[in-house]
């Protein structure tokens, strides 16, 4: 599934191509002196045959021996030229192609950093993936085969063909003619290709998606059983991808063919036409020689058009896919004007004045929440499944904006403040810990580089994650999905920690418990207390226990702030807050 | 010491490096590289096997577009010799009218070859790269999870996108290049024999240079590819990593520090790419100047003899034009070869996956179980993911039929490896595990799965419809049984209030629900699978306290009939069992009825008292 914007917003493939021009630029001088390169090869190549021609009608047909050793000098000469041109410009040419397609995917990357978490939940990593590499792949391989390709074909058609015309005018005029042809078949190509090369792209990336996802979820895959399952869906995508490849090559099949049997009858037809011209004593035999030796170097170009023009398409295609992420603008960026805001300046007064967020399908899921969190203080919010308390909290750190309403740090909106300031403000662990393939120490200090040893020290401390000193490396080990494999209760541990070393005014926590047992949670939140004593916190909480942290408890009820106050306080006047957080045991013994 | 911090290399730095299939990039010595080519072609010869008679067809047609191609000359030398005399001296059109024929005849037949030939090539050439993809897919889904925590989501990624995308580069384009250009090489040499054998040997002289050419590049850009197919899965795996984790890329502002590892990364690739091209640029220039100093040779010794008398000025002229189509070919297949190098490249890195060894392999006599009762058995199972450290050091169990037991222990006292080995995720390094006395390696993966399903604590969605992801647990059920088993579980109530209900996208991994959706979802997957021995670990730690109500209440309908091993650190959960099985460094230290273990005063006893203390 790939998801399009506005068909009529957006470009066509061509344009696209074109847009890539930005990154062409910065290479001008190289690609300028490139494809100068390509013309002298061409030129170089060119000026081949009529010296063997004119070596033919001269030294040979004369019988003199030494004008033939200074023809041939000159062949050589022409011919060391040609390869060394060659063996130059290609080397610059596939360098300068790889830095082009290095340089998108760099940009590329720092786009995709930039966008939204709504665009990446849309999105299969496997299609972003393919873009990445299968498409730019594409690009550059047009940029250092195709386009050049077509260029030194455009040119080299030119310059024979004006050397045939120069040799015999009707003759020339005869093979200029089987052009008309070429271009009509060659419009109906493109016209049928094109979407057919997208498709087949299109299906690549869903087959990485398919690949992607099932070695990801391998572990639950395995658990039920379900590999062959997915090797069945997997081979549904296989095979559609299959059926795609395939229909674009019948395309192709049609057109590519026909451009090699022209170029053949057009050789026939000089052939016959300068048989009789020689015979009539109207051409030489040397000058239909010639004439018939350009001709065939006119047989590569063509017979070639049908592979440049799919290379062609293809990058077009490519691009296409590529812009249509470049084309999505982030949707939480800096505002003009935007503020600059750092810690030392900041008190942490944290308000929800009448926040709203749907999500894009409509259902709105926060319908006005007013909520005031004063510095220092901590909140916990409670609330059923899917009442929507980690959209809440993802929103003071603009993870996501909300739909309505604002946001507001010691009173300013936080969409008037720099996101980078901002995010280092307020600081967020999520319940689902995701931790990156480095070291503890490098993942620990995530949020805050320039952290040091006694940071690191206090927050694993706090987090009560000392089982990282008995790792093989201590603070070295790497972890992650590259490195060793933590339990869930220690994942949640150290992104508790990443981000206690932040200490940031605002400390968000999205049930950063919940995986502990109640040994190391009461520890925890001994030590996470004290943390806590002077900075802003928001903390959602599923169990009574994880309750005690907070100075008041806010209900999230029907996308509203339906009470606030203390834990007791609470169970006696909400019958709502009784439902979600009155203690469990009752209810086991019952 | 050395030895320890050798075995442990893998967590410091770069992951693993130990299995064959990622040391290749650096491989020097001829042993283990002739291994890596025989494998790799090997594979080769088991993906064209099945099509062997179309693939003799395809060369066929290229056979005869061949000739096709081929008499062009031939004709061109024709009408020089014969045909324009004839016109010239006696009038006599005929010859010309013949060549003009034959021309037709042989464009008709060049346009047939080559578009059927595109045809049938696009045909086998996707068949056979959809059974590679399949059979990769498969392969990795038998592959142990153990190789998969070596090898990476995202390597297995790069493996079915970037190799595979190599592979189909090269069937897309030039291999009717490198059969044409070979029989080129073939027949022009037998014609130019036939015509003129001294002329011919001259002529031929270069092409020992041009063969030495191409073994040096073939040996030196081997190198190259291999790199480069490993520096671009390092960046796949980079860059799936980073994208998997954005939300804490964004939240922690870790963009910078990550562009500039993928920046390195992306630089790595650039010049192990372009170390490749680079040699096949010098290749191509070669082969060019060698080219032309073949046609300098001809003309030389050629005109020589034509001044001699001993040839023919047409016989030279056709000479010249043969070397043209010699080398014009060879010019292209240069640029062609760039894509063979790196899909040989690739082709080793997939053989490599699919000799990889399955670490937990299907029984070759397996034992049936019908309808087992469900009772497991741990006899003297020892465990350990790194030798020096024994998870379970010698663990005994009998859990009877129909028993629910929970596993109790702090972090690392093996609890999830236990539970792992029951699903058979590892296989134990000694003693056994039975169902209904038999042991778990004898039973094929189906039986084993019918009967054994494991809830695990990362609730994966996958992408589709809740729907979609319930089914996922009997795949083929009815709506009516998916909603059913939504409803046992408690998730009904919140899936209907969606807007789409159970037709509900969950987004990437589910990203539309919050955590404790997911796991009511993954439950009810687990619910509608219906096993006889239910796994949960850490199944409920997401649930707000209505749906763990709601759970519980629905676990002791399931779990009524059925064995069950409960980890869970809410003793919430653990009540419900029948029996509590404590667990400290591998070992049972406690076990009875959680009642009976509270009164006794153990460790349960003091865990109980806290947790019971948190609830207020």
């Amino acid at each position: 599934m790939s998801e399009t914007d506005d068909p009529r917003l957006r470009k066509s493939p061509l344009a696209n191509l074109w847009r890539l021009k930005q990154y062409l630029y910065p290479y001008r001088f190289r690609l300028g002196a490139l494809w100068t390169m390509v013309l002298l090869n061409i030129a170089a190549a060119l000026s081949i045959p009529p010296v063997v021609g004119a070596a033919i009608d001269g030294p040979i047909a004369d019988r003199d021996l030494d004008r033939l050793w200074a023809f041939a000098g000159l062949i050589a000469a022409l011919g060391a030229a040609d390869a060394l041109l060659a063996l130059t410009r290609r080397y610059f040419q596939t360098s300068t192609a790889m830095s082009i397609e290095a340089d998108i995917r760099a940009a590329l990357y720092e786009h995709l950093q930039r966008l939204h978490t709504g665009f990446h939940d849309r999105w299969q990593t496997g299609q972003l993936l393919a873009r990445v590499t299968v498409d730019l792949g594409m690009i550059r391989r047009f940029f250092a085969g195709g386009l050049i390709f077509a260029i030194s074909a455009v040119g080299m058609s030119t310059v024979i063909l004006a050397q045939l015309f120069w040799i015999e005018w009707r003759l020339a005029l005869l093979v200029a003619a089987t052009a008309v042809p070429l271009f009509l078949i060659g419009r109906g190509f493109f016209k049928e290709f094109l979407p057919a090369a997208r498709s087949e792209q299109d299906q690549s990336g869903e087959v990485s998606s398919a690949a992607e996802e099932s070695a990801l979820g391998i572990r639950a895959i395995k658990a039920l059983g379900r590999g062959p399952l997915m090797a069945g869906r997997f081979d549904r995508e296989a095979d559609e991808l299959r059926h795609r490849g395939v229909r674009k090559s019948l395309i192709a099949s049609r057109s590519w063919s026909a451009f090699g049997a022209i170029a053949s009858a057009g050789l026939g037809a000089t052939l016959v036409v300068g048989a009789i011209l020689v015979a009539n004593g109207q051409l030489s035999l040397g000058q239909l020689t010639a004439f018939i030796l350009l001709q065939l170097g006119l047989l590569w170009p063509i017979e070639a058009a049908g592979w440049v023009m799919a290379h062609g398409n293809e990058a077009m295609t490519a691009a296409d896919r590529v812009y249509e992420v470049f084309d999505t603008e982030p949707d939480i960026r800096d505002r003009p004007g935007a503020r600059t805001v750092d810690r030392s300046t900041v008190r942490g007064e944290l308000a929800f004045e009448g926040v709203r967020y749907a999500y894009d399908d409509g259902t709105e899921v926060l319908r006005g929440v007013d909520l005031t969190v004063k510095p220092g203080e901590t909140v916990a919010i409670a609330g059923k499944t899917g009442s929507g308390k980690t959209t809440l909290v993802s929103l003071p750190s603009r993870l996501n904006d909300p739909t309505g309403g604002r946001i507001t740090l010691d009173g300013t909106d936080v969409r008037d403040l720099r996101l980078d300031g901002l995010r280092s403000v307020v600081t967020t662990a999520f319940e689902e810990a995701t931790l990156f393939s480095m070291s503890v120490r490098e993942n620990l200090a995530l949020g805050r580089p320039d952290a040091d040893e006694r940071d690191v020290e206090e927050a694993v401390r706090i987090a009560q994650a000392d089982f990282v000193h008995d790792l093989p490396y201590g603070l070295d080990t790497r972890i992650g999905e590259q490195g060793l494999s933590l339990s869930g209760g220690q994942r949640q541990r150290l992104a508790l920690a990443r981000a206690v070393v932040v200490k940031p005014a605002v400390l968000v926590l999205d049930d950063p418990l919940s995986a502990l047992d109640v040994h190391t949670e009461e520890l925890v939140e001994h030590a996470l207390g004290q943390v806590l004593r002077d900075t802003t916190a928001l903390v959602v909480v599923h169990r009574p226990s994880t309750v005690a942290l907070a100075d008041r408890v806010a209900l999230l009820h029907g996308g509203r702030i339906e009470a606030v106050g203390g834990h007791s306080e609470l169970l006696e006047s909400s019958r709502a807050y009784g439902d979600v957080l009155a203690a469990e045991a009752e209810e086991v013994a019952a | 010491m050395s030895a320890h911090q050798h075995r442990h290399a893998a967590w410091r730095g770069r992951a693993e490096q130990a299995d064959a299939e990622r040391t290749s990039a650096e491989l020097d010595d001829a042993e283990a590289i002739r291994e890596l080519r025989s494998r790799s072609r090997r594979l080769l010869g088991s993906m064209m096997r099945p099509h062997r008679r179309s693939i003799a067809l395809l060369v066929g047609i290229l056979v005869v577009q061949n000739f096709a191609t081929m008499a062009a000359p031939i004709l061109v030398m024709y009408g020089i010799d014969h045909g324009i005399p004839a016109i010239s001296e006696r009038g006599d059109y005929s010859i010309i009218v013949g060549i003009a024929v034959a021309f037709s005849v042989t464009a008709a037949l060049e346009y047939l070859c080559v578009r059927f030939y595109i045809a049938q090539s696009a045909r086998v050439g996707n068949a056979m790269l959809y059974a590679l993809r399949n059979r990769v897919f498969w392969k990795f889904q038998r592959l142990s999870i153990a190789f998969h925590e070596r090898f990476t989501s995202g390597r297995v990624t790069a493996r079915q996108s970037s190799d595979m995308e190599s592979i189909r580069e090269m069937t897309e384009n030039g291999v009717d290049d490198l059969v044409l250009a070979a029989m080129n090489v073939v027949t022009i040499t037998v014609v130019m024999l036939v015509i003129d054998p001294l002329l011919a040997a001259v002529s031929l002289l270069t092409f020992p240079l041009m063969l030495m050419l191409a073994k040096w590049f073939s040996r030196v850009s081997a190198i190259a590819y291999r790199k480069a197919r490993e520096t671009v899965a390092v960046l796949i795996v980079y860059f799936v990593e980073s994208m998997g984790g954005i939300r804490a890329v964004q939240a922690y502002r870790r963009e910078g520090r990550d562009r500039e590892i993928f920046g390195r990364l992306n630089e790595d690739n650039r010049l192990a790419q372009a170390k490749g091209h680079q040699q096949n640029a010098i290749m191509s220039g070669g082969v060019r100047g060698i080219g032309h100093l073949a046609t300098v040779v001809v003309l030389l010794f050629g005109g020589w003899q034509a001044m001699q008398g001993n040839t023919e000025i047409g016989v030279l002229t056709a000479f010249l034009l043969y070397m043209k189509r010699f080398f014009d070919p060879l010019n292209e297949l240069v640029q062609f070869y760039n894509v063979l190098q790196s899909a040989t490249a690739a082709l080793e890195k997939l053989s490599g996956v699919l000799d990889e060894r399955i670490e937990v392999p299907e029984p070759g006599e397996p034992e049936r179980i019908e309808r087992p009762r469900g009772e497991l058995r741990f006899d003297e199972v020892t465990f350990y993911y790194r030798e020096d450290e024994v998870v379970l050091p010698n663990l005994d169990l009998r859990i009877p039929g129909g028993q629910t037991i929970a596993l109790v222990g702090a972090t690392g006292a093996g609890k999830t490896t236990m539970a792992k080995l029951v699903s058979r995720f590892y296989d134990p390094r000694g003693g056994s595990i039975r169902l209904d006395g038999v042991d778990l390696r004898e039973l094929t993966e189906a039986d084993l799965r019918d009967n054994v399903v494991m809830i695990t604590q990362e609730n994966f969605l996958f992408n589709g419809t809740i729907a979609e992801n319930i089914e996922l647990g009997k795949p083929g059920a009815s709506r009516e049984e998916i909603v059913r088993a939504a409803e046992v579980v408690g998730a009904h109530e919140f899936i209907e209030a969606l807007p789409e209900g159970y037709g509900t996208h969950v987004r990437k991994r589910g990203g539309r629900l919050s955590a404790g959706q997911r796991q009511l979802v993954v439950f009810a997957r687990a619910f509608l699978a219906d096993p006889r021995v239910l796994i949960l670990d850490e199944a409920t730690s997401s649930l707000d306290i209505p749906s763990e109500r709601l759970v519980q209440r629905a676990l002791r309908t399931i779990l009524a009939d059925r064995t069950a091993i409960i980890i869970a650190h809410r003793l919430s959960t653990v009540e419900i069992a029948d029996r509590v099985v404590v667990l400290s460094e591998g070992l049972v230290t406690e076990d009875g009825p959680p009642a009976a273990l509270v009164e006794s005063g153990g460790n349960y006893a003091e865990l109980h008292r806290r947790w019971e203390d948190s609830l207020v």
